[in-house]
């Protein structure tokens, strides 16, 4: 209960962040050389000064800037984040249709990431300066150094060009009529590439932060009580560093959830899944501010909705976070 | 000193990452004497594959342009973004960092408000927009990335001045009288300074990959060879010409490899006891 | 009597690049079933690694290199892990020094002694939570149903350390082996942790080693007493015969060292006061802005007044909790009191804005505790002198030179000043700090625990050093210490706080013959070896009458 309260009384006080976040991104893009309209205008080929006029008026960008800013925070409180230039829809909806995808990608990718990396990162640690050591660490260390669009285009190169197992882009296969469990693994055997190469990229850090955290807690005083109970190694790695060990990376699944939907923009537009990131790609190169503070707004809502649950699980994890302390 | 050298040189893999890194530098420092020209001219026949034609060690890409010169001016390029992206990242971080652990109170309050804002936004997602606002030429985008960069070092930071600040020696300066000033940067930032530094090896890591990210999006400077915008360009050809994608992926690969192995080098010599790894 | 456990030339490698090449250096003694035997020695001495040996549980790099530990006609060294484990826990029971980290912080109390039964046993969970009821009942857990469920921050030093002997206990053991397992606690807590040991150790008829650096405790518990210095040992006998007859010279030295309960003979009380504490609080408030539920207050410091006259010194004496390191840093404005007054002089030092603090603070210096973590181990020590004056306008030429006067009026080699700290032992390093504080020839010098990180040879060089000073500089000096030896050895008159709060003030030698407050009267009750000291110090007395102070 007290958990509860405490992970509520953390999402309160993200509130004051969100609107740091909105402020700063809706004036900064005020300081953007041409909107919307001028975008749209360059698109259709040049217009009248008259016809821009009557678009700015139309798109409410023709007031100052507070006001604007002030329209969209109160346009906010009814989730109304109004018209995307581009798409002729609102912006609510366009963001909906591509939101399941990058969710699914995300945590899907998250998961593995997390299993692998607590897995690996315990293998690592109990073999420290031998062999699985050494090759797990590098191979990690790999991953962690290769760029993940370049990961994404050699697995294309190998497994859907060379071998013709996987497809090479897309969310399903499009006009093939599939329903239920057929689509469902339509989907999956689409998603298997793009879930691997944000996943490894991941996976690395995972690993990295648990092996330390691993080597870590078995120096700690109750690791060596628990020796001299007579456990034996696998039983201490289990009943008692595990858990502790586990702090650590699920702080990390909060701090990275930002950077984690920064890589599905990447791997999206690699794999032309039609997400939330490449979304965000498509709206800063056609300038569509509503459709991008949009994005900025539910990627940052949803960053703190990963934090919430993260508070929640460590409150579960430490009964110290419940005391206060 | 001289200890902390000795400790590094006797790890294989700081060595060989200390090593690798001379080579990359070695490379970006030699590239204007082995490739004199414009590597972003055209050089002869597109898509000439490596070593088909001796003159191109690499071959060509689809624009005719020669891929090894490409390669020894983006090392330039990346390495260039990487160290002062990363200087403006842990400068920032250092001066937010040290405020917010040495005063605490409002003044952390305020400043982690700051901080977490940045790390609620995705970072690439930032980075995106202050490129479309601020173009993209190689300036914008390098300044660009440093300033998203500076929330974990400031984090960092503020850890170790949050630990070292109640530690007795800083106790004993400040019941000697001496001003917050002298404490903070004479006297607590010289010992809060060594895992700033190594982190600075990731934090130019991560650096380096939002670079080729960006240029792979083509949202950097087109103007540069950036390893980056060469994977891009190579995208059209994946099918049949994939190396004009794989070997720019593979410097920025060993780039980035480099820079994290001397990290973790450093790091290692830095704690003999700990080896204790950091992201 | 057959012994229980004999170790036979025992010899322990450390890592290379270590300060020595053995942590023990041939180690030959045995433990008979139903004693208590003591192992004391200074920081260093290899006592622990002992311990660690018998349990096989030496850090990764140290090794035993030579010699036998049988346990029951078998050699412990040479069993397998497997075999190892079946003794570990289950032949022999081990506590250790910090209850609160030898936990496990994640899980029960109750849980984690019934592991105990789960890797050795096949009892059944309701076997198993009567006994560890039965065991938590046994080492006098308050309320053993409660503590069933209870996480390692919800329990008191003592009740942890508790917590720990029931698990030890758990198997019956026939060997428990006890590393420092007070150490950590408030004197108080120790002598109640003290007195279950012994009660237990009776009840059961367990052979106990007892791993300690305290003489106070050795004349407590022991039946036999091992004295270790630098991985050897020096002496063994009887713990009546060792404490009372020391043969070894080193023995004599660390006895000598001991400070006796013996209250100093007053110094003249100089008039006036030189530092007087009127009202002073100080409050922490922790917790929400959003909830109230959250917030709490505590009360730290709790209107104390106190008169320090000139040229004495006063000792501050508690528990960790007392507040009296927190009193000591609002004298020097480390931390701002609530309310009060603090007047050096006819200056309210609780008034002053920081900057004018900042002017005034060459009046009132401060000797920390921690030898270690007190100096910035990037500078040189005598820069770390000379700061205080350069500070204060003086050239650094002058301040340099002056560092070197004051080095070697602290007993240090004025040569010495281009050192680092690391460079220096934990005593040469209390030296530095206390010529840091004096460099600025402060009115009031305030030592918070200076010597309760020292060994206790250290310890009596630096007190002894604190007492010529006082007498040649005349200092005024505010003593904040835990240890009532100690305070007995060096202060004129004493303090006694408790929760925040001053409970009784007065001459040292009258709170110790006739204590007013029945918490002072459980403290002196706590000392460690108490009656040990008492017959030593009428031993000491009756030999030179003239150490007794005249009125």
């Amino acid at each position: 209960m007290n958990i509860l309260l405490l992970a509520l009384r953390r999402l309160a006080a993200s509130l004051p962040t969100l609107l740091i976040i909105l402020a700063g991104l809706f004036l900064l893009l005020q300081l953007a050389p041409g909107d919307t309209v001028d975008a749209l205008m360059a698109q259709i080929g040049g217009g009248d000064p008259a016809t821009a006029k009557e678009l700015r008026h139309y798109y409410g960008l023709d007031i100052s800037a507070l006001s604007q800013l002030a329209r969209y925070f109160l346009r906010l409180i009814e989730f109304d984040l109004g018209q995307s230039a581009i798409y002729g829809k609102p912006v609510a909806s366009v963001i909906a249709e591509r939101l399941p995808v990058t969710l699914l990608l995300m945590s899907t990718s998250l998961c593995l990431a997390f299993a692998g990396g607590t897995a690996l990162g315990i293998l690592a640690a109990r073999n420290i300066d031998r062999w699985p050591d050494t090759l797990i660490s590098t191979v990690g260390l790999i991953f962690y150094s290769t760029p993940s669009f370049w990961f994404g285009l050699m697995g294309i190169v190998l497994f859907a060009i060379t071998f013709g197992w996987l497809p090479a882009g897309g969310f399903e296969e499009v006009g093939s009529g599939l329903t239920g469990l057929a689509r469902v693994i339509d989907i999956a055997h689409h998603l298997v590439l793009p879930v691997v190469t944000l996943a490894l990229i991941f996976l690395a850090t995972y690993l990295r932060i648990m092996r330390a955290s691993m080597l870590e807690v078995r120096g700690l005083d109750f690791v060596r009580t628990a020796r001299a109970k007579g456990l034996g190694e696998t039983a201490i790695v289990i009943r008692h560093a595990l858990r502790n060990a586990l702090l650590p990376m699920v702080t990390l699944v909060g701090l990275q959830a930002g950077t984690m939907l920064g890589g599905s923009v990447v791997v999206e537009s690699v794999f032309a899944l039609p997400g939330l990131g490449r979304l965000a790609y498509e709206s800063v190169v056609q300038r569509d501010l509503n459709t991008l503070l949009g994005i900025v707004f539910v990627s940052a809502l949803l960053v703190i909705a990963v934090n919430f649950i993260v508070d929640l699980v460590y409150g579960q994890l430490d009964p110290r976070i419940a005391a206060g302390r | 000193m001289g200890k902390l050298l000795r400790r590094y040189l006797q790890n294989p893999a700081a060595l060989l990452g200390g090593v690798l890194l001379l080579v990359i530098i070695a490379v970006a420092l030699i590239a204007p004497l082995v490739f004199p020209r414009d590597p972003l001219s055209l050089a002869g026949r597109p898509l000439q594959w490596p070593m088909a034609n001796p003159h191109f060690w690499f071959g060509t890409d689809a624009s005719g342009r020669d891929i090894a010169a490409q390669i020894f001016y983006g090392a330039r390029v990346s390495l260039l973004i990487g160290l002062v992206a990363t200087s403006i990242a842990i400068a920032i971080g250092i001066v937010i960092g040290a405020l917010a652990g040495f005063y605490g109170g409002y003044v952390d309050e305020a400043l982690m408000r700051v901080t977490e804002a940045f790390q609620t936004l995705p970072n690439f997602l930032l980075l995106l927009v202050l490129v479309a606002v601020f173009g993209s030429d190689i300036t914008t985008v390098t300044i660009a990335i440093g300033f998203v960069s500076w929330p974990a070092p400031a984090r960092l930071t503020r850890a170790e001045f949050l630990t070292l600040r109640n530690r007795e020696f800083v106790q004993a300066c400040r019941v000697l009288g001496m001003g917050d000033r002298q404490i903070i940067f004479r006297e607590i930032l010289p010992n809060a300074l060594p895992p700033v530094i190594v982190y600075a090896s990731v934090v130019m890591a991560v650096a380096i990959l939002l670079e080729s990210a960006l240029a792979f999006l083509n949202l950097s400077d087109p103007n540069v060879a950036s390893w980056g915008n060469l994977i891009g360009s190579g995208r059209g050809v994946l099918r049949t010409q994939w190396y004009v994608s794989a070997i720019p992926g593979f410097a920025i690969l060993m780039t980035v490899l480099a820079v994290s192995l001397v990290g973790q080098g450093l790091n290692d010599a830095l704690n003999p006891r700990l080896r204790r790894t950091i992201t | 009597m057959s012994a229980l456990l004999e170790i036979d030339d025992l010899h322990v490698r450390l890592p290379r690049g270590a300060d020595r090449e053995e942590a023990l250096a041939g180690v030959t003694l045995s433990l008979v079933p139903g004693e208590i035997l003591c192992v004391v020695g200074e920081s260093g001495s290899g006592k622990s690694m002992l311990a660690n040996a018998i349990m096989r549980l030496l850090p990764a790099g140290v090794e035993a290199t030579r010699g036998r530990i049988s346990l029951g006609g078998r050699d412990l060294l040479r069993m397998s892990e497997a075999e190892m484990r079946r003794v570990r826990g289950a032949a022999i029971g081990m506590i250790f020094q910090e209850p609160m980290t030898a936990l496990n912080p994640l899980r029960r109390a109750g849980d984690q002694v019934a592991e105990m039964f789960r890797v050795h046993t096949d009892f059944s969970t309701r076997q198993i939570r009567e006994r560890v009821l039965a065991l938590f009942a046994e080492v006098r857990l308050p309320d053993p149903e409660a503590a069933l469920q209870a996480y390692a921050h919800e329990l008191s030093g003592g009740q942890r350390q508790r917590v720990m002997i029931a698990m030890a206990l758990a198997l019956q053991p026939a060997i428990l082996i006890a590393d420092e397992p007070t150490t950590a606690l408030d004197v108080t807590t120790q002598a109640r942790i003290l007195d279950l040991i012994r009660d237990i150790q009776r009840r059961r008829g367990m052979a106990i080693l007892f791993i300690t650096h305290d003489f106070g405790v050795v004349a407590e518990i022991a039946d036999r007493v091992v004295v270790m210095r630098a991985g050897e040992l020096v002496e063994e006998g009887a713990a009546d015969r060792v404490l009372n007859q020391p043969q070894a010279p080193y023995t004599r030295a660390l006895i000598a060292a001991v400070p006796p309960l013996l209250p100093r003979p007053p110094r003249q009380a100089g008039g006036a006061p030189i530092l007087s504490l009127v009202g002073v609080s100080k409050t922490y408030r922790s917790g929400g802005l959003f909830s109230r539920r959250l917030r709490r207050v505590t009360h730290a410091v709790r209107e104390v007044s106190l008169d320090l006259p000139k040229g004495t010194t006063l000792g501050i004496v508690g528990e960790s909790g007392s507040g009296k390191s927190t009193l000591a840093r609002c004298i020097v404005r480390l931390l701002d009191p609530d309310g009060g007054n603090i007047l050096l002089g006819d200056t309210d030092l609780a008034a002053l804005s920081r900057r004018a603090m900042r002017r005034q603070s060459r009046r009132v210096q401060m000797v920390f505790q921690d030898p270690f973590a007190s100096l910035n181990p990037r500078r040189r020590a005598g820069e770390l002198v000379a700061q205080g004056p350069m500070l204060h306008g003086m050239k650094r030429d002058a301040a340099l030179a002056k560092a070197r006067d004051l080095f070697a009026l602290v007993g240090l080699d004025p040569s010495a000043v281009d050192r680092f700290p690391h460079e220096f032992s934990g005593g040469q390093r209390q030296r530095i700090g206390l010529a840091r504080a004096l460099a600025l020839e402060p009115d009031v010098l305030i030592a918070d625990e200076p010597v309760s990180a020292l060994d206790v040879s250290v310890q009596a060089q630096v007190l002894a050093l604190l007492d010529e000073l006082r007498d040649r500089l005349g200092l005024s000096m505010l003593f904040i210490t835990h240890d009532l030896r100690v305070a007995a050895k060096v202060c004129d008159r004493i303090a006694v706080m408790k929760d925040g709060a001053l409970i009784e003030v007065g001459a040292t030698a009258d709170v110790f013959r006739a204590p007013q407050h029945d918490y002072t009267r459980a403290l002196l009750d706590a000392v460690p070896g108490r009656d040990w000291s008492r017959r030593r110090e009428s031993a000491i007395l009756s030999a030179i009458p003239a150490a007794i102070p005249a009125g």
